[in-house]
């Protein structure tokens, strides 16, 4: 689990599976998952193992999310914006969009 | 064909990149720089410019080697660049073309030259246990302060080895974080062995200096500090719980909700790697660079590299190497003479040297473990989006597989979202190892656009003017 | 690999590692024959490793009735060949027929393989063909939950045509070669072969390797080694390129040529076809265009990622049927080359293997020879 050394950036409102969450102005979705809870963020689509995100920087897609619909998206290469709604993925994507 | 936009196109924006990208615009060349991060900085001075202006709190935590790099990214903003940030570049082409996608449209940007300036990622860490939730990269803690001013809460072990390793615990400590323990795979040996690089590295004594104030202040801050440990491993089922590892012939094992690991940083070679360059195999520290020649030319006439892509020499000799890459693009393309070049030049070279000069000492210093290397626990992942073991990796070279790409195709490791860049280096070194062969003779994957994913409908909706394929479908079959 | 070097002394030397040599390996290795597999190293063309894996029947054989008998035989005998496999190596190929679509795009599409496959039928002289035609209406039953574009008409479908993991193939075959006392050599590139007494050598970068017959099995290698030996044979490269995605849940029941979803989730896009040489890196362009009939065919693909992108050159005759020749100038070597060397592993395993081992040929060989492209030539 993560915290903020100071809660006194610009608040932004965005929703992690369904709930209602304060992040923070120029966070990445990913850092605000991690603020919110600890744990796994995806399961994986090959055994189901529990995962998080490991680099931060783009290169190991641990950090795979849906964000406003959209399957695998890379959580810590996107910022929060207010409104966004994330959810952690459980296994492979399906094809359609979620809307 | 009308001719490319733009005289250079750079490709990453840290500090390799933000000084080509002055140094070009200062003789009159046409720039384009493109970064996947939504504001320049590259890795280590990612967000700084925000820290600068809204969160000045973490920029005392965070040093002033970080705030020096506000320099090079106000000059960016301030310039005539094209930036376009938020950009990944996904495919080049040797011609300098180049395209990105902001992860809508895909586009195409035309270039005389492409300057890659893509940099480094940690070298991944495979030991038991590290694809749970809790275990991240040291560098992934450090980001998360720089662009979110976070973190972990609750007990952290810090474990490998590199220069990184101590600053950012430093850091992190200077932050407010509680450290359960920094467990170095680094010991006495490893400093016997760098000893002859020092006379070098005293040209480079401020880098030494530094490193001997971190640690001291480490210890004084009360940060307990283990040398020499190995077999590492996490422990926990669904996410860590903390770490075991063998010092001195005894186990010792230490509760952590946060395991942070680092073994030093390697170029990412993915592009370079898909333009098909020739790349050299690093004896001590263990990883592929591409073959450059003079200046950051390759082989191929348009291609150029800069920076810690090139081989890991830090962020101020990448900075240096920016400026003299820009230089001599400039040459090539006729908008200065060899004279001019040898008139801006020397400042950039005596940079260069005084900066890499500490490399010698660094590289030997910190070798790759070999446990690191080459997994002894055949349960360890290894490929961790295709959850392939050092076990099936050995299996398969039992089979035959010559090397990573028959070995690809065998187990489909390397096959996952990453594109093999957590397990290139791996799979390469158990190869080598099983085959008693240098991973410089087991060669590496094949690497093939795109980059990074991007959605079918980007791809479907570019426009390419190709005009003379077409599809097997639906005539003949495939 | 141990640097296991020649002196070696073999029934049979099968040149190329790829889907032909080991397939063709195993039913020699059944006859109790002492085989070995002369292959190259790891950064090297390998159409095994580059292909589509279908295990297709509709459409193949145009001109040449033979071919289309030849592949019915190896759909047919798949489902024992893989089970076979996996019963010893424990490896699942993943091969399913659950027929095959063939989705077209306007009636022009239509009308042009509606005379394609009926050509190949009347050249059977009235032989069943299994390949039916569907309108829009049964091709959406057949796929449920698939939403097609709004310019599929109908397609053509074959109860025969299915597919399998073409990589867990190689990985299979490799496999049962070495557990039935098969020897692989990688880094072996064979240079020439040459004759010695009543054997032949066959002069690698490692040393020499003696065996009685030698198969040439090199898919783009025949192209140099051939024409020595007496089988000069005009294979072309064809560059074809392939997109994959991300996984996904299974969403398509069946193979529909130009795209399969693997076992694994991902779906497979395909395919083009361009003259390009010996070259096989990508061509932006073609990527664009199989990306834009795949999001008309099915839109729903245009969510997906693709995360990875490859072309690979399909090994053509010119009449793009396959050869099968053993040598007159030098009695005992063959070459065996064919475009669609996943579809015919089975047949090659366990017909085509005998030819080699001393069998008669099977009737469809007749076809299969080098003599025809010199009336090709003349033609
Ligand atoms: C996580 C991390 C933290 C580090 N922290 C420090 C530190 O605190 N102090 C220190 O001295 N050194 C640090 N380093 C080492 C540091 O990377 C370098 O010395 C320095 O940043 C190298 O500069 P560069 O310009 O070569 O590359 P980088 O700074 O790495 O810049 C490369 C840029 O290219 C972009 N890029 C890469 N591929 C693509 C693509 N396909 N499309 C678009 N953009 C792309 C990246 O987003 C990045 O911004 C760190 C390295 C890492 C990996
Ligand atoms: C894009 C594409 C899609 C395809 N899709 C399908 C499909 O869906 N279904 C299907 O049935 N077929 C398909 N194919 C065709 C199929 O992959 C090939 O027919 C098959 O791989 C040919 O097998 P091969 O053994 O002849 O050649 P390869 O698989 O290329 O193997 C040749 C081997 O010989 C080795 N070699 C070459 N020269 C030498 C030498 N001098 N000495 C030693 N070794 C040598 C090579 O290293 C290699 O291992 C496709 C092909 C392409 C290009
Ligand atoms: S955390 Fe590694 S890619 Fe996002």
């Amino acid at each position: 689990m993560l915290r903020r050394r100071h809660n006194d950036g610009k608040v932004v409102k965005i929703t992690i599976d369904g709930e209602a969450v304060d992040a923070r102005a120029g966070e990445s979705v990913a850092a605000a998952v991690l603020a919110h809870a600890s744990g796994a963020t995806r399961t994986t689509p090959v055994s189901g193992a529990p995962r998080a995100s490991y680099c931060m920087m783009g290169v190991c897609f641990e950090c795979l999310m849906e964000i406003d619909g959209e399957p695998n998206r890379q959580g810590c290469m996107v910022r929060v914006e207010e409104g966004m709604s994330v959810r952690r993925q459980q296994g492979a994507r399906d094809m359609e969009r979620a809307s | 064909m009308s001719a490319p936009a733009y005289d250079i196109a750079i490709i990453g924006a840290g500090p390799a990149g933000m000084a080509a990208a002055h140094e070009a615009v200062n003789v009159g060349l046409k720039v384009v720089i493109i970064d996947e991060q939504a504001a320049p900085g590259g890795q280590i001075y990612r967000d700084v410019e925000r820290v600068a202006m809204e969160r000045r709190h973490d920029l005392d935590v965070l040093g002033a080697d970080y705030k020096y790099g506000y320099g090079l990214v106000d000059g960016l903003q301030a310039s005539s660049v094209t930036h376009l940030a938020g950009h990944t570049v996904w495919q080049i082409e040797r011609n300098g073309t180049v395209w990105c996608s902001d992860g809508k449209i895909a586009k195409q940007v035309d270039a005389k030259r492409v300057l890659l300036a893509t940099g480094a990622m940690e070298r991944p860490v495979p030991v038991p246990g590290w694809t749970l939730p809790g275990v991240m990269t040291a560098g992934a803690a450090q980001i998360l302060m720089k662009s979110a001013g976070m973190i972990p809460d609750g007990p952290i072990a810090i474990c490998g080895s590199g220069p990184l390793l101590l600053l950012i615990a430093d850091q992190l400590v200077r932050a407010g974080a509680k450290i359960a323990v920094v467990a170095e795979t680094t010991s006495f040996t490893d400093y016997l062995r760098a000893a002859p690089h020092l006379l070098r590295a005293l040209k480079g004594a401020d880098y030494l200096r530094k490193g001997i104030a971190m640690r001291r202040r480490l210890k004084t801050s009360g940060v307990r500090i283990v040398s020499g440990i190995s077999d590492l491993r996490i422990t926990g089922s669904d996410k860590a719980e903390g770490v075991s590892y063998r010092v001195g012939g005894s186990v010792k094992s230490f509760a952590a909700e946060t395991v942070l690991l680092h073994q030093g940083v390697v170029p990412n070679t993915q592009a370079t790697r898909q333009l098909r360059l020739e790349h050299i195999w690093h004896e001590q520290q263990h990883y592929w660079y591409p073959k450059t020649g003079q200046n950051g030319s390759t082989e191929a006439e348009a291609i150029y590299i800069a920076g810690d892509g090139a081989g890991i020499n830090g962020a101020r000799a990448a900075e240096a190497a920016g400026r003299l890459t820009a230089l001599e693009i400039a040459c090539s393309l006729g908008k200065i003479s060899r004279a001019d070049f040898d008139l801006k030049s020397p400042p950039w070279f005596s940079e260069l040297d005084h900066h890499q000069s500490v490399r010698p000492l660094l590289d030997a210093m910190f070798p790759p473990p070999k446990e690191i290397l080459n997994p002894p626990d055949d349960a360890t992942l290894v490929c961790r989006c295709e959850e392939i073991t050092a076990g099936d990796v050995r299996k398969a070279a039992k089979l035959g597989a010559p090397g990573p790409n028959q070995l690809k195709a065998f187990l489909r490791a390397g096959m996952g979202p990453c594109q093999g860049r957590m397990c290139g280096l791996t799979v390469t070194e158990v190869l080598a190892a099983a085959h008693g062969k240098s991973p410089a003779d087991i060669g590496a994957y094949r690497i093939r656009p795109p980059l990074k994913p991007l959605s079918l409908a980007e791809l479907a909706d570019m426009e390419t003017g190709d005009g003379d394929v077409t599809l097997a479908s639906p005539s003949s079959g495939p | 690999m141990p640097d296991q070097t020649a002196p070696g002394n073999f029934d049979v030397a099968v040149i190329g590692g790829g889907m032909i040599g080991p397939a063709l390996s195993l039913g020699l290795l059944e006859r109790n024959l002492k085989v070995c597999i002369l292959d190259e190293g790891d950064d090297v063309l390998r159409v095994a490793r580059g292909n589509f894996g279908l295990v297709w029947f509709q459409g193949k054989g145009f001109g040449m009735p033979r071919y289309v008998e030849w592949t019915r035989r190896s759909a047919t005998l798949y489902p024992e060949f893989a089970a076979e496999l996996k019963e010893h190596t424990g490896v699942d190929v993943g091969h399913a027929n659950p027929g095959g679509l063939e989705l077209l795009l306007g009636e022009e599409e239509l009308a042009h393989r509606q005379r394609y496959i009926g050509q190949i039928y009347q050249q059977g002289g009235g032989k069943e063909y299994e390949v039916e035609f569907l309108d829009r209406k049964q091709v959406e039953e057949m796929l449920p939950g698939v939403g097609l574009g709004e310019d599929v008409v109908g397609a053509s479908y074959s109860p025969i045509d299915g597919h399998v993991n073409p990589l867990f193939l190689l990985r299979a075959m490799h496999t049962r070669f070495q557990q039935a006392g098969g020897t692989y050599l990688p880094h072996h590139r064979v240079s020439e072969v040459r004759k010695n007494g009543g054997a032949y050598d066959v002069v690698t970068e490692k040393g020499i390797v003696s065996a009685a017959k030698v198969v040439i099995a090199a898919g783009h290698g025949l192209r140099e080694l051939g024409p020595p030996l007496g089988l000069d044979i005009p294979i072309r490269p064809q560059r074809g390129h392939i997109l994959v995605t991300e996984r996904t849940k299974q969403i398509l029941p069946m193979p529909i040529s130009s795209f399969r979803q693997t076992v694994e989730g991902s779906i497979m896009l395909g395919v083009s076809a361009e003259e390009a040489g010996y070259d096989d890196t990508i061509n932006t362009g073609t990527v664009a265009k199989i990306a834009e009939r795949a999001a008309r065919t099915i839109p729903a693909l245009r969510h997906l990622n693709i995360v990875r992108t490859w072309a690979a050159l399909r090994v053509l005759t010119p009449d793009k049927c396959p050869v099968y020749a053993e040598s007159e100038t030098h009695p005992g070597i063959y070459a065996v080359a064919s475009h669609s060397g996943v579809t015919l592993a089975a047949v090659n395993a366990k017909v085509a293997s005998g030819w080699i081992a001393g069998d008669p040929a099977p009737e469809q060989f007749d076809a299969f020879g080098v003599e025809r492209f010199d009336a090709q030539k003349t033609a």
